[in-house]
């Protein structure tokens, strides 16, 4: 990963700052953990273009590298990032961070988008919940859902490599569904539990 | 509505992950827009791509990529935070979006007994359909090639073992021999996939292909 520059943010304290110990018991280099949510939330509430380009900075790249190694070319892996962090501008208001993390908001974006471009098939959605993100959402449950990415990396790379590699390869579309093995050694359930919760919460919010 | 009969690891990771055949990615997306517990398990697996997406390498974006992503937007339309659409009948939307309407716009083709079929335009590596069974009628005897989804919609479907109602979705493999038969009091409608190889080949294919086996 390389060195980042603090992301030019107009307001608000939206940045925390720390190192953290890896699970091999190195110590991380102190490492900006922006916090890409609230990043999104100005995008989506301010149309904030100073906080798109933070985000377009971190995740455009990542983007890119995922469309090459699922296959894509560079010319298209690059106009194709380009659509996704568009996509992502354009669907902000739809993005909820007590459900997801951004990273995880914008793979889904990608991975569509890769649908679209290498196999040209349609392709079903589930629908969206009527009642959408909550406008000022608990800051509590935003936050545990961005570290959910963070920790699920630790969990990932912690793995045996050739289970590693299978999930990997799932995701970067070198596996066929029948040959996807479902099995991750991933402590998911604790994240379905908690996306559950903000469900149940949500629902009976509305009523 | 209580669900008691969920999609497998094994789809939903396949969905999270892009890799189902269209007609199965719409029978995910039509039992998680049913399912809350389906669309938590999902966001779990999703979250896996996000954590590999952020642990990924990255490669340089092109010099000018911002400012052509930013006059990009521009040019789209201004989306507003609104309540989306939710059909009123018995499809949610993603399969309203295929069918192209509510139970009205079916076009439904008689395979004998009663029950009625409908083939929806999907990818060739996977077919879906919809079924029509009468309450009180048997699924006319049909074998499972590969594999088969069944997710029901309108009405209920039982077998020696269990019951499948409206949410509700079987998953049946080439072992599964079983004669389900829909529930008195009201007609049965359930979208089926399988990816099983289509037997039908040359002209005349729909017409031609014998009761369910597609």
């Amino acid at each position: 990963m390389t060195e980042q520059a603090m992301p030019p943010v107009p307001s608000g304290p939206v940045t925390r700052v720390g190192s953290r110990q890896k699970k091999d018991g190195s110590l991380a280099k102190a490492e900006d953990e922006t916090d890409w949510a609230a990043l999104l939330v100005k995008v989506r509430d301010h149309q904030d273009k100073a906080a798109f380009a933070a985000l377009f900075r971190h995740f455009a790249p990542r983007v890119k590298a995922f469309l090459m190694k699922s296959g894509a070319g560079a010319a298209l892996a690059e106009e194709c990032a380009q659509d996704v962090m568009a996509t992502l501008w354009q669907k902000s208001h739809l993005f909820d961070p007590t459900r997801a993390s951004v990273a995880t908001w914008v793979y889904t974006i990608a991975r569509n988008r890769r649908i679209d471009a290498l196999r040209k098939s349609r392709r079903a959605e589930p629908e969206e919940l009527d009642w959408g993100p909550e406008p000022e959402p608990d800051m509590a449950e935003v936050l545990e859902a961005q570290q959910e990415t963070e920790r699920l990396g630790r969990a990932l790379a912690a793995l045996p490599a050739p289970q590693r590699t299978l999930i990997e390869r799932a995701f970067y579309g070198d596996l066929s569904h029948s040959e996807i093995a479902a099995e991750t050694g991933l402590p998911l359930g604790t994240i379905k539990s908690r996306i559950r919760l903000a469900l149940d919460k949500l629902r009976h919010q509305m009523g | 509505m209580t669900i008691r009969h969920h999609l497998s690891d094994q789809l939903l990771m396949g969905y999270a992950a892009g890799q189902l055949p269209e007609a199965f990615n719409l029978v995910v997306a039509t039992h998680v827009s049913l399912c809350d517990e389906c669309r938590a398990r999902l966001g779990a697996f999703d979250a896996v791509g996000g954590t590999l997406l952020e642990e990924a390498d990255e490669i340089a974006m092109g010099e000018d990529a911002l400012s052509r992503t930013l006059a990009r937007i521009e040019g789209l339309p201004q989306a507003t935070r609104t309540d989306p659409l939710r059909p009123a009948g018995i499809f949610p939307a993603p399969l309203a979006d295929y069918i192209g309407g509510d139970l009205s716009a079916v076009r439904w083709r008689k395979v004998g007994g009663g029950v009625k079929q409908a083939i929806l335009p999907t990818g060739k590596d996977a077919s879906a359909r919809l079924l029509f069974i009468p309450a009180g009628k048997a699924v006319p005897d049909h074998g499972h090639r590969g594999m088969e989804l069944t997710l029901v919609l309108q009405g209920a479907f039982a077998d020696d073992n269990d019951r499948f109602a409206r949410g509700d979705i079987e998953i049946a493999d080439e072992d599964l021999e079983h004669t389900p038969v829909a529930l008195a009091g009201q007609d049965c409608i359930c979208l089926a996939a399988t990816d099983a190889p289509l037997r039908f080949r040359g002209l005349l294919p729909r017409l031609a292909q014998p009761l369910l086996r597609i």
